[in-house]
């Protein structure tokens, strides 16, 4: 094979966007990225500490708080559990967001596929063999989860709207019929507050043998790694990312841009719902109106720090578990509303922007400041120096 | 820096105008340049020369402000310029005239002019407007300041460029392939423009890859290779010698000693002296004879265009086996709806499409794909390829989940590997590897690698749009060559062109689309390239006279 020696760069133009390093041996673009995964994190949990400091709380206190209670004794088991939902929730991201479509509709897909579980699953259990009531809602709550990105998928298909719009729109909605669902039809009589019937105590899913996690971290976890193996190894993984990196390409070389637009809303759709029904049967057994356990918004960062990997955004699953877990106790213990816990998120967010954008620069052979930024910062010395 | 204040930029000829010195900029993993040189004088018309990769384009983007470079100075009449923006090099009166246009097609040629010059809130449109007329009259050229740019023929809209980039004082223009997208007689007027420049003393710097061209309008020529100045040829170099030892001697330095050695280096030696020529003249080898079956038929097709890009009403056309059907035209015409609407990727609104005599119109690209009919797209980086996915992943994009490379919807990529390293050696992808990301080829290199991807697996009739825009001379042959080999073996070509030369190289039959609708068919031969370049312009020209 020849090797490239002539030089390349020829039009302004495409400096602006092509970074034009020698490929980077495999290792260490490896390397290179799990570094730029975890610096964000690192930074988000010290200026967090910084924040305890500052309102006079113990960051070590907090933190090593946040170790005890989400992982040893019995925090880890608890975690685990948390990170059912949570990994599912992830990968039904990472399916879009590799095609570059944003669903942004998670609350309400999770809250509609929750809700009918909730609301038939007392009935199904007591009346089916208990396997086949749960494929029963599983298959319901992936369904209740699919259907409700079909608007949205449909129009962004045939007419080009955006879906960060609709998704978010149809989220709104959803999540107010599954309030309606729950204070109608779905109401448990026997009880004054607005919620469903509960799940029997004796038909949650069974636990790990000699655990206290249900079976739906494996099924999670197992589906996870379905997925992992449909977006890396097969043809319809490959033309996802063709269709997120240049849609016009995928036009170009034949795709059916339709039909996969909508089969990745719908299969984003459907593991949201499937991941309620596991958090329903597992852990919750009934929707009280007006909760949102807010999986997807806590779960976004994580998917772009795993670079919408699905093996990679395991451990970023499991860390954010922990910290959820573990900080739920820990903000009590430092005596802090538990809402710190978005605020080291967001921080991890901000970080992490930070960070992309220096990696982006770097690539580039750029400076790490923007000419703006330079200008901007040397601008008050000249203005100081000129009436001499 | 002194900058408004040499606006008309009389100043007697011979004092340089525009000095590089010793300029060097790297960019990671390439030198683009390696400490150039290059003086311009003023009313001089300096030629830059060099294949693509060059250093041609950063060169000047250094000079425009762009880019900085890393060491090395620019002096302005023999003052050292510190040039950091585009809007510095615009004060100091240096205008540049890229490839591509950068007015926006729905405003009016005052709008443009006055959206990159005005920094005031108010705008003070009587006060461009006499600027606007100042400058036309200066280069004797009539253009309305109330036409909308998109309405304007491309030749009119490089004039209105020229302008912009005159606004601030015409001490140095640099002109970035401005005759790409121009009829013979566009270019013509161009060069009554330049002359008229010139003779103002404006430096002019002028960046071709024809070297009919560079000999035609220059006074100088500067020839880069690999980031290098490797040659400067005087005026009196120029005109001293014969055409025919000026192109042998550019020939040797645009490509180096090894050219001389390598095989075929004498052809193409010849290659360029036809195209100097323009080759047509001597009667070129027919591609094939007209007797091949019909393979591919257009009947009345009518289709949309998409947003300034018109589409195409009305468009019959055959194709026979063994014959390259020539479509020219200037960009813009409805080239890119044709070409879709073949290809599958755009919906014809009427008319019917005929593949070897059944009809395919409501086919989608891969079924017309597995027939046999490929599409070497003009937006290679755009559309062609996926920048982020490896080269092998890029030559195998329009076969996704077919056999044997997907088994079952699996990827095999043992296959894949074997059959791209085959590719890769045969179109001489130059590449550092098949796992590279292809966005880090080279114009060049994307092309081949397209080439590779629509030519492999039997190919019966192949769509070309403008093949060989923006490749260097050797790689264009290189393309060439590939599209006569193509045909020779039977299969059918239509090439989409808006190169004049190359349509006269290759096709037998040149049909001419003009607006959107074929205005007619010009055989090959003697005064064909007049006979098209009026039909080009043919009912552009009353509307513009009206205009």
């Amino acid at each position: 094979m020849a090797i490239a020696t002539e030089p390349r760069l020829e039009s302004p133009s495409e400096l602006d966007t092509e970074p034009a390093r020698p490929p980077a041996r495999r290792g260490h673009a490896f390397v290179v990225n799990v570094v730029r995964s975890l610096v964000p994190m690192v930074l988000a949990l010290l200026a967090g500490a910084l924040v305890l400091l500052i309102l006079g709380r113990s960051p070590v206190r907090f933190y090593s708080d946040v170790w005890r209670y989400g992982v040893e004794l019995n925090g880890w088991q608890n975690s685990a559990v948390l990170m059912a939902p949570l990994l599912l929730v992830a990968v039904a991201l990472i399916v879009v967001f590799r095609a570059n479509i944003w669903n942004l509709g998670y609350d309400a897909q999770y809250l509609l596929g929750a809700t009918l579980v909730a609301g038939y699953g007392p009935w199904l259990l007591t009346h089916w063999p208990t396997p086949l009531a749960y494929i029963a809602l599983f298959l319901m709550s992936g369904a209740a989860g699919a259907l409700w990105t079909i608007i949205p998928a449909l129009l962004r298909a045939y007419y080009g709207t955006n879906e960060i719009i609709t998704t978010l729109m149809m989220s709104f909605v959803g999540i107010d019929l599954a309030n309606i669902l729950i204070k109608g039809p779905f109401q448990d009589p026997t009880v004054n507050i607005p919620q469903t019937k509960t799940i029997p105590y004796n038909a949650t899913l069974p636990n790990i043998p000699g655990t206290q996690i249900h079976i739906g971290f494996l099924v999670a976890l197992g589906i996870a790694l379905v997925m992992h193996y449909l977006l890396t190894r097969t043809s319809f993984g490959l033309r996802l990312q063709v269709l997120g990196a240049n849609p016009k390409a995928a036009r170009h070389v034949g795709i059916n841009v339709r039909r996969l637009i909508i089969s990745a809303f719908l299969w984003s759709g459907f593991l949201i719902g499937v991941s309620a029904a596991i958090d329903i049967l597992g852990l919750w057994t009934y929707v009280r109106a007006n909760w949102n356990p807010g999986y997807g918004n806590s779960i976004i960062p994580f998917v772009f720090l795993a670079r919408l990997n699905i093996l990679a955004v395991i451990p970023f699953v499991a860390f954010y578990a922990i910290l959820s877990t573990g900080g739920d106790l820990a903000t009590q213990s430092v005596n802090l509303p538990t809402d710190f816990l978005l605020v080291l998120v967001a921080l991890i967010l901000l970080f992490m922007t930070i960070i992309e954008f220096l990696g982006r620069r770097r690539e580039l052979g750029q400076s790490y400041l923007t000419q703006g930024l330079k200008d901007a910062l040397r601008q008050p010395l000249i203005r100081r120096r000129e009436p001499k | 820096m002194s900058g408004a204040g040499n606006e008309t930029g009389v100043i007697g000829p011979g004092a340089p105008a525009v000095e590089l010195v010793e300029i060097s900029k790297r960019f990671p993993g390439v030198l683009a340049n390696d400490k150039v040189n290059l003086a311009v004088n003023h009313g001089e018309v300096h030629c830059l020369l060099g294949e693509n990769g060059a250093g041609k384009s950063t060169l000047i983007s250094i000079l425009s402000g762009m880019q900085r470079p890393d060491s090395g100075s620019i002096k302005i009449d023999g003052e050292t310029a510190r040039i950091k923006s585009p809007r510095d090099a615009l004060k100091i009166g240096i205008g540049t005239v890229y490839q591509h246009s950068t007015l926006i097609p729905a405003l009016t040629v005052l709008e443009n002019l006055m959206l990159g010059q005005s920094r005031r809130i108010l705008l003070d449109k009587g006060r461009a407007r006499r600027r606007m007329e100042e400058i036309a009259a200066m280069l004797g050229i009539d253009v309305d300041s109330e036409a909308r740019t998109g309405d304007l023929a491309l030749g009119r809209q490089q004039q209105v460029e020229i302008i912009s980039a005159l606004w601030k004082g015409s001490r140095v223009l640099v002109l970035d392939e401005p005759t790409s997208m121009l009829t013979p007689q566009g270019v013509e007027e161009l060069q009554k423009v330049l002359l008229e420049l010139k003779q103002r003393g404006t430096a002019i710097i002028f960046i071709t890859h024809k070297l009919h061209e560079a000999l035609a309008v220059s006074d100088r020529i500067t020839i880069l290779r690999r980031g290098r100045t490797v040659g400067l040829l005087s005026k009196e170099e120029l005109t001293g010698s014969t055409p025919e030892e000026i192109q042998a001697k550019i020939v040797r330095l645009m490509f180096g000693e090894e050219a001389t050695a390598l095989e075929g280096a004498a052809e193409l030696q010849t290659r360029l002296a036809d195209v100097e020529k323009l080759a047509v003249r001597n009667a070129p080898p027919r591609s094939g004879d007209s007797t091949g079956d019909i393979v591919l038929q257009l009947k009345s097709v009518t289709a949309h265009g998409d947003g300034l890009e018109p589409g195409i009403s009305d468009v019959s056309l055959e194709v026979r086996a063994g014959e390259i059907l020539g479509v020219a035209g200037i960009d813009g015409n409805g080239q890119r709806a044709l070409a879709e609407v073949i290809s599958g990727q755009r919906r014809p609104r009427a008319g019917t499409i005929e593949l070897f005599g059944a009809p395919v119109h409501r086919h989608g690209v891969s079924a017309r794909q597995k027939l046999g009919l490929r599409y070497v797209t003009d937006d290679r980086i755009g559309e062609g390829i996926v920048r982020s996915l490896s080269v092998s992943i890029n030559l195998f994009l329009k076969r996704i989940g077919e056999e044997p490379f997907w088994n079952k919807g699996r990827i095999v990529p043992a296959r894949i590997n074997a059959e791209s390293e085959k590719l890769v050696r045969e179109y001489d992808i130059r590449t550092p590897g098949l796992a590279s990301r292809s966005g880090t080829l080279s114009g060049g290199n994307i092309q081949k690698l397209l080439l590779a991807r629509e030519l492999s697996f039997d190919p019966k009739v192949v769509v070309f749009h403008k093949p060989t825009y923006g490749l260097d001379v050797r790689t264009t042959e290189n393309v060439r060559a590939t599209i006569r080999r193509l045909v020779a073996r039977g299969a059918a070509a239509v090439l989409i062109s808006t190169d004049l030369d190359e349509l006269l190289e290759l096709s037998g039959e040149i049909v001419v689309l003009s607006r959107g609708r074929l205005v007619g068919t010009v055989e090959n031969g003697r005064d064909a390239a007049e006979r098209i370049g009026e039909l080009m312009i043919g009912d552009t020209r009353t509307t513009e006279v009206v205009a």
